[in-house]
C-alpha cells in the first residue's frame, strides 16, 4: 500500500478519536517541550556564565597569596601577605609571555561628594589593569606610571559609584572626592561592565595609583592580588610556568618548599564554571527524557486499545486482501503520526517557554539546533518503538478470528 | 470438459470450544469447473459460512484437502493467501462487514487499496462503476448507518465486484433483499456468470436456487444432495415478468 494511503488511514483514525488522539500526543509534547526548554536553561546559563567570565579578559591570570607557607603556620587568608612591589618589577622585566601587570589592593570606604555619600570599594592599581580587564573608559582619562611613581590622588569611578555621587548627571571629571578624609580628583569615568558570574556589581568601585592606596590608606607594602594578562590565550600555560618560576625566585623559596601563591587563569575558570553547567544541562536533559519515555508508553498504551478496539476491521481488511506487513505499516505510521505532531507541537512549545522563562523570570535561555534535531530525533524513534509492537500484534491476527471479534 | 477451479476432498472443520468439539463439517467432497453458477442450501447451522470461509481462503480446514485452481491452498504463505483473496476471490459476507463511518464508496474502495497496480483515479472510477451495478450510484456517500439492510448489502456486493475477481462466493447475498432487488442481483450475478465468472452462492430460498446452474445441499456438515439444474430460469426474464407497480 503506497504511504499516503497509509497517511491517510492513520489520519482519519486518528480524527475519529481526536481527543484521545490529543492526551496521548500531550505525553510527548509535555516530554519534548520540557527537554527543550531545560537544555535551554542549562545552556543558557552556561553560556552566560562563559561571556561574564570572558568579558572579565580571557587572557587575564589572577595571582594570590597562599597560606600555604613553608614556615607551616597557616594563616588567615587575609593576612597573608607574600606579594610584593618587587613581584611586580620582576615579572615586567623577566615575563616574555606577559603583556600586561597589575597588582591590586583594595579598601571599603565612604566616597564623598558634596552632600552625597556612597560606601564602595577602592581598589589600588596600575594603569594595566584597564586592558587586563578588558575595560574602557566612558570618559576622561586613565592615570598613567608617572601618577603612580608619585602617589597622586587621582581616581576612576564605576558607573554605580558616579550615579550614586552625582545624581543631577552632572559631568564627574574634574570634580574632587574624598574617600574618607583623603581629597581625590576624578579623572576619567569606567565604562558599564554589569554583574560579574558571582552576582556582584562590578560598576561599584574606585580605581586609583596602588601607591596612592598603599601609602595613604592601607599604610601596607603588600598587594592583595595581582594581575597578569598573557599575550595570547594559547600561551596562558606557559605563561603560568613563567611566572611560577619568576615569583619563586623573587620570594627565594627553596625547591622543597611549597608556592607561597596561587596562579589561576580565565580559562581555568571557565572550565570549572562550564562544567558544572554542563552537568546541570544533563541532568535536567535527563529528567525531561524520562518524561518523554512516559509519554512513549502513553503511545504504546493506546495503540493497544486502538487495535483491539479494531481488531473487526484488521480482519476484514485482511480478509480482502491486506497483508500483515500492510497492517503493521497502518498501525505504524498512526503511531509515527502522533508521536511526529506531538513532537512538532512540542517543539513549538518547549521553543516559546524557553522565550517565556527569559521574558518572566529573566533567566538566560538558549534553545541549541541539536536539542531540538535530537528531541525530535527521540520523539520519532519513541513513535517506531513504543507503536511496534502494537503493532505486530495487529498484523499477526488471523482473518476470521479477527472478524468474528466481538 | 472445462478445468477445476475448485476441488475438495473429504474436507472436515472442527471447532474446539473448551473441552467440547463442534464438528461444522464432517468430509465433504466436490468440485466446480471454471464458469459453474453453484448454489449451496442447507439449514442454519448446517456449516455453510464454514464451508465458503474455506472456499475464501479465509479459514483453513481441519483435515481434508483443498485444491484452488491446481494449487494446493495449504501449501501458501499467509502472503500469498491475501495477494489471492485480493485478486482472484469476491467475498460477500453474511454480515456485511463494512467498515463503519466510512463512505460507500471508500468501503467498496477497499480491496483496490491492497493492491498496488491500480492508481488512485481508477480505483475510483472502478468502485463508482461496481456501485452503479448494484444501482447505488445516488448513495456514494452515505455511510453504513446511513444506508438500509438490503442498501448496505449491496455495498457489499458492490465491493466483492470491485476488483474483477474470477470467482465470487456470496453468503447469503440476497438475505436482506426484497425478491424484486433480489431478482436485480441475481440478473447481475448470471451477467458475471455469462462473462465467464465461476459463483458459489450460499442461499435459504430454493427460488434463488433456481437462478443457479446446480445445487448442493448440506445437512450437518454432509452433503445430502448435488444435482445439476435441469431448468434454469432467467432473473431478467423474472424482473420482465413482474408487475410495473412496486408494492408487493
Ligand atoms: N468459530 C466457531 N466456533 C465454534 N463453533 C462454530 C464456529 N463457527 C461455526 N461454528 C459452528 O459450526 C456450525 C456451522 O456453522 P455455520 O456458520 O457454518 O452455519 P451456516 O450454515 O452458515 O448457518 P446460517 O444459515 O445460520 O448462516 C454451527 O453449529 C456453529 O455453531
Ligand atoms: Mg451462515
Amino acid at each position: 500500500m503506497s504511504l499516503i494511503n497509509l497517511f491517510r488511514i492513520a489520519l482519519r483514525a486518528l480524527q475519529r478519536n481526536k481527543l484521545r488522539a490529543f492526551l496521548t500526543m500531550l505525553g510527548i509534547i509535555i516530554g519534548v517541550a520540557s527537554v527543550i526548554a531545560m537544555v535551554a536553561i542549562g545552556q543558557g546559563s552556561k553560556k552566560s556564565i562563559q561571556d561574564q567570565l570572558s568579558s572579565m579578559g580571557s587572557n587575564m591570570i589572577t595571582i594570590r597569596p597562599n597560606s600555604n607557607v613553608a614556615a607551616g603556620a597557616r594563616l588567615d587568608f587575609s593576612s597573608v601577605q607574600t606579594l610584593k612591589e618587587q613581584d611586580i618589577i620582576a615579572i615586567k622585566k623577566q615575563a616574555q609571555y606577559i603583556n600586561g601587570v597589575s597588582p591590586a589592593v583594595t579598601q571599603r570606604g565612604q566616597v564623598i561628594s558634596g552632600n552625597l555619600n556612597w560606601k564602595t570599594t577602592i581598589q589600588g592599581v596600575s594603569p594595566d589593569f584597564l586592558s587586563i580587564r578588558n575595560w574602557p573608559l566612558s570618559s576622561g582619562i586613565s592615570f598613567t606610571d608617572a601618577d603612580v611613581k608619585t602617589a597622586d590622588k587621582v581616581c576612576l569611578l564605576g558607573q554605580t559609584v558616579v550615579a550614586n555621587l552625582f545624581t543631577g548627571g552632572e559631568n564627574p571629571i574634574g570634580k574632587v572626592i574624598r574617600f574618607n578624609t583623603i581629597p581625590f580628583k576624578v579623572i576619567g569615568v569606567l565604562a558599564q561592565k554589569g554583574e560579574n558570574a558571582f552576582g556582584q556589581d562590578q560598576d561599584d568601585i574606585v580605581l586609583t595609583p596602588y601607591s596612592t592606596v598603599q601609602k595613604r590608606i592601607t599604610a601596607s607594602i603588600y598587594f592583595q592580588n595581582i594581575y597578569c594578562s598573557a599575550t595570547d590565550q594559547a600561551n596562558t600555560d606557559k605563561a603560568v610556568d613563567e611566572l611560577t618560576s619568576i615569583l619563586r625566585t623573587t620570594h627565594r623559596l627553596k625547591a622543597s618548599d611549597e608556592d607561597d601563591f596561587t596562579i589561576r587563569t580565565q580559562a581555568e575558570l571557565i572550565n570549572t564554571f562550564s562544567s558544572t553547567s554542563e552537568l546541570l544541562t544533563v541532568l535536567l536533559g535527563a529528567i525531561a527524557g524520562i518524561s518523554l519515555i512516559v509519554g512513549g508508553i502513553g503511545i504504546m498504551n493506546i495503540m493497544y486499545v486502538s487495535v483491539t478496539e479494531r481488531t473487526k476491521e484488521i480482519g476484514l481488511r485482511m480478509s480482502l486482501g491486506a497483508r500483515g506487513k500492510d497492517i503493521l505499516m497502518q498501525f505504524l505510521v498512526e503511531a509515527i503520526l502522533i508521536s511526529i505532531t506531538g513532537g512538532l507541537i512540542g517543539i513549538a512549545l518547549g521553543i516559546t517557554s524557553s522565550k517565556l522563562i527569559t521574558v518572566f523570570l529573566k533567566w538566560p535561555t538558549l534553545v541549541s539546533q541539536s536539542s531540538v534535531t535530537l528531541s525530535f530525533l527521540v520523539c520519532a524513534v519513541t513513535g517506531i518503538f513504543f507503536g511496534y509492537y502494537p503493532a505486530q500484534k495487529a498484523s499477526r491476527l488471523d482473518p476470521i478470528e479477527a472478524l468474528r471479534y466481538e | 470438459m472445462s478445468k477445476k477451479i475448485l476441488d475438495i476432498t473429504e474436507l472436515k472443520r472442527n471447532f474446539r470450544m473448551g473441552s467440547e468439539v463442534v464438528h461444522a463439517l464432517k468430509g465433504i467432497s466436490f468440485d466446480v469447473k471454471e464458469g459453474e453458477f453453484l448454489t449451496i442450501m442447507g439449514s442454519s447451522g448446517s456449516g455453510k459460512t464454514t464451508l465458503l470461509n474455506i472456499l475464501g481462503c479465509l479459514d483453513k480446514p481441519t483435515e481434508g484437502t483443498y485444491m484452488l485452481d491446481g494449487v494446493d491452498v495449504k501449501s501458501l504463505s499467509r502472503d500469498a493467501l491475501a495477494q489471492l483473496r485480493n485478486h482472484k476471490i469476491g467475498f460477500v459476507f453474511q454480515a456485511y462487514n463494512l467498515l463503519p463511518r466510512t463512505s460507500a464508496v471508500e468501503n467498496v474502495e477497499l480491496p483496490l487499496l491492497y493492491n498496488s497496480s491500480i492508481s488512485a483515479k481508477e480505483r475510483r472510477e472502478r468502485a463508482m462503476h461496481s456501485l452503479e451495478a448494484v444501482k447505488l450510484a445516488d448513495r456514494m456517500d452515505h455511510t453504513p448507518n446511513q444506508l438500509s439492510g438490503g442498501q448496505q448489502q449491496r455495498v457489499a456486493i458492490a465491493r466483492a465486484l470491485v476488483n474483477h475477481p474470477v470467482m465470487i462466493l456470496a453468503d447469503e447475498a440476497t438475505g436482506n433483499l426484497d425478491s424484486k432487488t433480489s431478482y436485480e442481483i441475481m440478473a447481475l450475478m448470471q451477467d458475471l456468470n455469462a462473462e465467464g465468472k465461476t459463483i458459489v452462492f450460499v442461499t435459504h430460498e430454493p427460488d434463488i436456487a433456481a437462478f443457479s446452474s446446480r445445487t448442493i445441499m448440506l445437512r450437518d456438515g454432509r452433503i445430502v444432495k448435488d444435482y445439476f439444474n435441469e431448468n434454469k430460469k432467467s432473473a431478467k426474464e423474472m424482473l420482465a415478468a413482474m408487475p410495473a407497480t412496486d408494492d408487493y
